[in-house]
């Protein structure tokens, strides 16, 4: 894939296009702007959800015990959803622009449309960060009812999921538009495949979301009397497990797009990693059941039924993407020649490239700890030993961050001089990026499933109790895993900080067209 | 090639390593599916299901819970005069969540069968026993109904694992049994 045309701008209809001279992709200059807006707001979100983390992380290392228990509780709140919605979602409207213009050689339907999408998501993040930091909001990302948030909050969160549904459907129409147009041929790229399983799970996610969320609101503002908390648990997992289902789809696509960016990777058979992706609209949903299996009022045979038969399906289909991403990109290198021994292969890929380390790394995370310790959570008698530990924190921490963040930020890599066409800042940084972030990943998420099957309770300020009217003693082996993981938070936050001023070095660097696919020559 | 079309043709029947390796996973999923019901014959603890609770309101739960404290009360304990509680004879016992405190501190007896209620008068609470780490969802309306019996004699502490507003890290109580 070498530089073959000079960049040349051309009129459609309505929309302007380029070609970029590396991967001779035409590019929707509308698709292209909205990429980087909200690309870069996302970053904004990773950004202060960071500086938190490291905030929340130095109050629950015993040593340290930085914040007061409200500014830890508040801090929390914001910490949670900036990371959880803001920085994901944001990031995945760009990355569904991207999949549904760019991969599809496509223009972008209803580009005011997108723009109204850019503004409401960003009016709802700034609303509900505004609200959590003022002190009206003490309520989690969960926001559990009779807990009271200011009502601001919740309108905050609807607006901004509102925002969402539509960058679905602006992503969805924009797919049949071109369908329609002959602007690809034959099936569409597995990676749009991806992002559209994300789209469709994000649609039915946001949908129970608002079930959750308005009447809370409704409650809020004294409209209705009053909502039934297991009622909203039940509908909230809808939403609060199912956008994670969300992350992971997209996370997947960006694996199979990374194993091909950097090493030239070919799905090894398309029909089965379709066919996964279809398991995981079909059954992943039901993964929202484990947050209920210790609840009262829901039936044995619902926890039953829902934490095992459907379960096993979508894990059978992260079990094939498991093997077709890591075949593929082992077939890639073997026909470049690396065949010596059984792991030649692995030996000789592109270790210092940030993508293909953060693809590696963020397979790793997710399939060995993040994946295993969600299944094992799923299992009703061990979820009563897990509920509400730091158990749960360290399982969505292997996940969320040390899976698809991960991804994310190696995939921003390629963004960076390809789309935002500025070469990377401080190469030397991004060499390292994925390696210090994904080992401070590994160390946190490790210390929290350990300190929480030692008892340590999740979202707790104080695990000595020392005010506490009736004392309690926890075993002092949690305290030594909760040290690990204040040292794990440090090494993370220190990866997420080189990642920040790469990005945002980069975004200083004079532009120009990109020169190669690999982001350290572009 | 995952970000271009694939070739025509591209539904095509899988190779052997992928046979292999799809009949394996699937092979285990099937076989975790059955130790579902494994689990629960061999392991010496189940979930509490959907007909151990009842639909309540705070201030019925709260009628009953009074009722049984005053009732069976042996004394007090630290500032606020937490109740400790020895329900002989007795086998429903009550237990309230309520910001931040456990009420009342349990007594019981080893090798006894009890329905343990459970319920919160404001917000929702984390059921946490340590060091055990057995751990229940505690909502408002809801009586959660635990069949248990305690079978290892010591003291057991009771934590709040379920944010529950700002005083949340002080919310503690006391199981022994003897």
């Amino acid at each position: 894939m070498a530089a073959v045309a000079t960049p040349t701008v051309f009129s459609g209809s309505r929309n302007e296009y380029r070609v970029c001279p590396v991967t001779t992709l035409k590019v929707d200059v509308a698709a292209e702007r909205l990429i980087i807006w909200n690309a870069v707001t996302a970053i904004v979100a990773l950004t202060l959800g960071g500086t938190y983390a490291l905030l929340i992380g130095l109050t629950r290392w015993p040593d340290v015990h930085l914040l007061s228990a409200p500014w830890f509780y508040r801090l929390l709140t914001a910490h949670g959803m900036n990371m959880l919605v803001f920085w994901m979602v944001f990031f995945e409207a760009a990355g569904l622009y991207f999949g549904a213009c760019i991969l599809l050689n496509a223009r972008l339907v209803g580009v005011k449309l997108a723009w109204v999408a850019y503004a409401l998501m960003l009016v709802g993040a700034v609303m509900v960060n505004y609200i959590i930091l003022a002190g009206e909001a003490d309520v989690m990302f969960s926001a559990y009812p009779p807990l009271e948030a200011s009502p601001l909050f919740y309108i905050g969160y609807i607006l901004f999921a509102v925002g969402a549904i539509l960058v679905c459907c602006i992503f969805i129409a924009t797919i049949l538009v071109a369908k329609k147009e002959g602007r690809y041929q034959g099936s569409m790229p597995l990676a749009v495949y991806g992002l559209l399983t994300a789209a469709i799970i994000a649609l039915f996610t946001l949908g129970s979301g608002a079930v959750a969320l308005i009447p809370t609101l409704l409650w809020r503002l004294g409209v209705i009397a009053g909502i039934d908390p297991g009622f909203y648990r039940v509908t909230f997992w809808g939403f609060g497990h199912s956008a994670q289902q969300v992350n992971l789809s997209a996370m997947i696509a960006i694996w199979y797009s990374l194993g091909t960016l950097t090493v030239g990777s070919k799905p090894v058979n398309e029909k089965l990693s379709r066919t996964a992706f279809v398991l995981y609209i079909l059954f992943i949903n039901l993964g929202s059941m484990h947050h209920l299996l210790v609840d009262p009022g829901l039936e044995s045979v619902t926890k039953f039924f829902n934490t095992s038969y459907a379960m096993y399906l979508a894990v059978l289909g992260s079990l094939i993407h498991a093997y077709s991403i890591p075949a593929a990109i082992e077939t890639a290198m073997r026909e470049k020649g690396y065949n010596k021994g059984l792991f030649g292969w692995l030996l000789n890929a592109p270790w210092k490239e940030p993508g293909f380390s953060s693809l590696m790394l963020s397979l790793f995370i997710f399939g060995f700890i993040g994946g295993p310790t969600g299944v094992v959570l799923g299992a009703g008698q061990l979820n009563l030993l897990a509920h509400n530990t730091w158990r749960i924190t360290g399982h969505f921490h292997a996940t969320v961050v040390g899976g698809t963040t991960l991804a994310f930020m190696g995939f921003t890599y390629y963004v960076i001089p390809l789309v935002f066409r500025r070469p990377l800042f401080a190469k030397a940084l991004v060499r390292w990026q994925p390696w210090v972030y994904g080992a401070g990943m590994i160390l946190l998420s490790v210390s929290m499933t350990l300190a929480g099957t030692f008892g340590a309770p999740r979202r707790h300020w104080d695990v000595t109790f020392t005010n506490a009217i009736i004392p309690v003693q926890l075993p002092s082996l949690m305290n030594l895993m909760l040290t690990f993981a204040g040292i794990g938070t440090l090494l993370a936050v220190t990866g997420g900080i080189m990642y920040v001023v790469v990005c945002v070095g980069s975004l200083f660097m004079p532009k120009r067209e990109a020169r190669s696919l690999n982001p350290l020559e572009a | 090639m995952a970000i271009y079309s694939p070739e025509r043709g591209w539904w095509k029947p899988l190779g052997r390593e992928e046979k292999l390796w799809v009949s394996v996973a699937a092979v285990w999923c099937v076989f975790m599916f059955f130790m579902l019901f494994g689990w629960a014959y061999l392991g010496p603890q189940n979930l509490p299901g959907g007909q151990q609770a009842k639909r309540t309101t705070p201030a019925q739960y709260k009628v009953l819970a009074d009722a049984f404290v005053a009732k069976y009360k042996i004394g007090e304990e630290g500032a606020t005069k937490v109740p400790v509680v020895e329900p002989k004879a007795e086998k429903e016992i009550y237990l309230t969540a309520q910001k931040w405190q456990w009420t009342p501190i349990l007594i019981l007896e080893s090798g006894k069968m009890y329905n343990l209620h459970i319920s919160s008068l404001d917000v929702q609470h984390g059921f946490s026993v340590q060091p055990i780490n057995i751990n229940l969802q505690i909502l408002p309306g809801y009586d959660f109904i635990v069949e248990f019996t305690p079978t290892t004699k010591g003291e057991y502490s009771l934590i709040c694992n379920e944010f529950c507003s700002i005083g949340h890290h002080l919310m503690t109580g006391r199981i022994t049994v003897k």
